[in-house]
């Protein structure tokens, strides 16, 4: 009995010496962010939560995986539509005009201002930055994890044909193509035509060359924008892919196949292929032993002045609804992210390139690029900031673009399957997008892109 | 005359069927009106409001040329994969029921497909009918180009429809089992004993005593073969090559959750429900005809 009592006194004890320590350290601010990374991306951004958290003493960041981009984005609308929605979610490149059009969302720039946060916006890389600002060039959301496209070539396999450099205009890919194909490779080239391919493919492509996917300066100047990549420059690209693959120069890679094509390009099998910079880091540690390779940007045809290529990635989106506390919690994260030091620490672990200026030189001046498994990232700051953005260049803005990516990919296995021509089926992609872009068009009767 | 438990009074009857009333109501009855009304509507998908379009969104659905073709492959699949689960399974539990050598271990196995998770199977199968990994590599190494999922419509459906069967195939096993072993045991010998052989005797007693069961499975299948497929078509072909295995339950899924057309969707989900009615009906109107109850 005595025990019990002793232990109870010493409880009710400690428990009011809790109860009056409690206020001197007060409770930090929690709030959540949600992002569609997984795996290892996952882990580097918990870290990146933890050394926030570190940081100071007066937020929470709680970060969550939500698996995917897609999943994620569902996801914060059913939370949205239930008034459950985290602080900051990160979101896709190409969710970009379906967030603009929310309304549910709170500038970030506003944000950043409200809070007492002096950024400056000029810093950024202009590929980067106009792809997630509005027409008027204000931030409405942070650049997160960005990448653009790179061709990744087998410097050995090149080496057998006589070259020491990666081709730069697609006449020099075919010939080399050609080349390696006599010289016994069984796979020169690997590509893949599903949805995600609408990125390198197309999106990547019609950029470099300067040509619109879509009318209206690719959907910045007003929902009424409608395909138009039936009677651009693409067509010939589709056409020469199709050529060459036929050929035997170029193979089908995916994981429905057995293997995609990273893991294709890693292990020998395939000599080029066109992926983002973000693979940089997977092919360096799982290639085959001895490999030579190297990136380069990807090519354009000859006679083309070559202009600034796309981003890819996310953006961070702080949602409406939240307390004050909260946004100044999500303010001071997102001042931590945008923090060179952040940048450093976040493209060493991951693949992604810096999206701002002062985060590049910072990385160069502790020379991130001159060492062996960062070497060759570089590629993709000089691929971005080829050229200033065109009106074209700078991004892309319409509405239900995953529908439109999912559209490309089925039409590419119809033309690759020779169910259809190139024309036809580029026309049909064009009408069955524009179908897409015409009911997004409806679903927002009146409004405009900010 | 038959014995039943009456209720003297309404109010304890009602009393009684409230929990399961409400439960129907809070998981089928308010979402199914929920989709309705999407489906008359356009709704944005952040909930910022809603445009009344009356039955505009079923006749996009029904001009558009992918839709149809979505059906036809919906169809395609449920009848291959229906007689393909049902044959099978019908033809092992016959085999099984015979008590040849090995029948008890059977009976355990062949359950088991049934246990597995659509995801996992379809991971299981697209590895094993990778063409350039898997088993069916052996068979392109021989025919070359014989066997492509990637690129081939044709190919991409089999994979399908041998994934879902497989799994089908125990179910219907133990259904089909169950049936075998609860005709008296009396009429079989019998007929044996009057000299009619194996198959004689599963065409002529067999096979007409389990008609009930045979019927019982084909609804199923069919219902399931149009919503449980899901899984197996994300996993292996994700809808492609060229929307060849783009079936209904996964057109609704990529329209609705990856495109933020809720209203398409909604509308999708509607005529996949009339179609599962109507389809069920038929069944019972004409094929149940030809079924013995006693």
């Amino acid at each position: 009995m005595t025990i019990i009592k002793r232990g109870l006194t010493a409880l009710a004890a400690g428990a009011l010496s809790a109860a009056l320590a409690m206020p001197a350290v007060a409770e930090p601010v929690k709030f959540d962010f949600w992002f569609g990374l997984s795996g290892d991306l996952a882990r580097v951004v918990d870290t990146l939560c933890k050394n926030f958290n570190a940081s100071q003493t007066d937020y929470e960041v709680v970060c969550t995986s939500q698996g995917n981009y897609d999943a994620t984005l569902q996801n914060t609308i059913a939370a949205f539509r239930a008034g459950k929605q985290p602080a900051v979610v990160q979101v896709y490149d190409v969710g970009t005009a379906t967030m603009m059009l929310s309304g549910a969302y709170k500038p970030a720039d506003k944000l950043m201002e409200e809070n007492g946060y002096k950024i400056d916006y000029a810093d950024y890389f202009p590929g980067i930055a106009r792809y997630y600002a509005t027409s008027k060039g204000e931030m409405l959301s942070f650049p997160f994890n960005s990448s653009t496209a790179l061709m990744y070539w087998n410097k050995d396999a090149f080496a057998k044909i006589g070259k020491t450099e990666a081709p730069k205009t697609w006449e020099d890919v075919g010939a080399d193509l050609q080349a390696m194909k006599d010289a016994g490779y069984e796979c020169p080239m690997a590509i893949n035509i599903s949805a995600n391919e609408s990125w390198q493919l197309m999106e990547q492509f019609s950029a470099l060359h300067n040509q619109p996917i879509a009318t209206k300066n690719n959907g910045y100047d007003g929902l009424d924008a409608r395909l138009e990549v039936n009677k651009t420059k693409f067509v010939q690209y589709v056409t020469d892919l199709k050529k060459w693959y036929d050929a035997g120069l170029i193979k089908i890679k995916s994981k429905d196949l057995g293997q995609d094509m990273v893991q294709a390009f890693a292990s020998g099998t395939c000599q080029v292929i066109m992926t983002s910079v973000g693979d940089h880091g997977t092919v360096g540690k799982t290639q085959k032993e001895g490999m030579n390779w190297d990136v380069a940007e990807l090519p354009v045809y000859a006679g083309t002045e070559r202009k600034n290529s796309l981003v890819g990635g996310a953006s961070l989106w702080v949602l409406s609804g939240k307390s004050d506390a909260e946004y100044k919690g999500a303010a001071a994260f997102l001042n931590f992210i945008h923090d060179p030091k952040t940048a450093l620490f976040w493209s060493t672990n991951t693949g992604y390139i810096p999206v701002t200026k002062s985060g590049f030189d910072y990385m160069k001046s502790t020379g991130f690029y001159d060492k062996a498994p960062f070497k060759g990232r570089e590629t993709a700051i000089a691929s971005l900031t080829a050229s200033e953005p065109t009106e074209i260049t700078r991004g892309i803005r319409l509405g239900n673009f995953t529908q439109i990516r999912a559209e490309f990919g089925t039409q590419m296995q119809a033309i690759f399957a020779n169910k259809v021509s190139v024309q036809e089926g580029l026309d049909t992609l064009v009408k069955n997008g524009d179908a897409i872009l015409d009911r997004f068009q409806q679903t927002y009767p009146g409004k405009t892109l900010p | 005359m038959e014995k039943r438990v009456t209720f003297s009074s309404w109010t304890i009857g009602i009393l009684f069927a409230v929990p399961q009333l409400l439960l129907i109501f809070t998981f089928f009855y308010w979402p199914a009106g929920q989709a309705v009304y999407w489906s008359l509507t356009l709704q944005q998908p952040w909930g910022g409001g809603n445009i009344w379009v009356g039955l505009d969104n079923f006749r996009s659905i029904l001009a558009n040329a992918d839709y149809w073709n979505s059906i036809t492959a919906s169809l395609v699949f449920a009848g291959i994969s229906t007689g393909l689960a049902m044959f099978v399974g019908l033809v092992l539990a016959a085999l099984t029921d015979r008590q040849l050598t090995g029948s008890r271990f059977y009976r355990v196995v062949l359950i088991w497909p049934y246990g597995i998770a659509a995801p996992a199977l379809a991971m299981a199968f697209r590895f094993i009918l990778a063409p350039e990994a898997g088993f069916m590599a052996v068979v392109n190494q021989v025919w070359p180009g014989f066997w492509d999922p990637g690129l081939d419509g044709t190919d991409a459906m089999a994979s399908i429809i041998i994934a879902f069967s497989w799994k089908y195939v125990g179910y219907n096993f133990i259904f089909f089992l169950a049936a075998f072993q609860a005709i008296p045991r009396s009429l079989i010998e019998a007929a044996a004993m009057d000299g009619s052989g194996v198959l004689r005797r599963f065409w002529d007693i067999q096979f007409p005593l389990i008609t009930p069961t045979i019927f019982f499975l084909l609804v199923i299948n069919i219902t399931e073969s149009f919503q449980d497929s899901f899984g197996i078509v994300d996993i292996m072909t994700s809808g492609g090559p060229a929307n060849a295995t783009n079936l209904m339950v996964y057109k609704i899924y990529s329209d609705g959750f990856k495109g933020l057309d809720y209203s398409g969707a909604a509308a999708q989900s509607i005529i996949l429900m009339v179609l599962i009615v109507v389809l069920t009906i038929f069944q019972f109107r004409f094929i149940e005809r030809r079924v013995h109850y006693r």
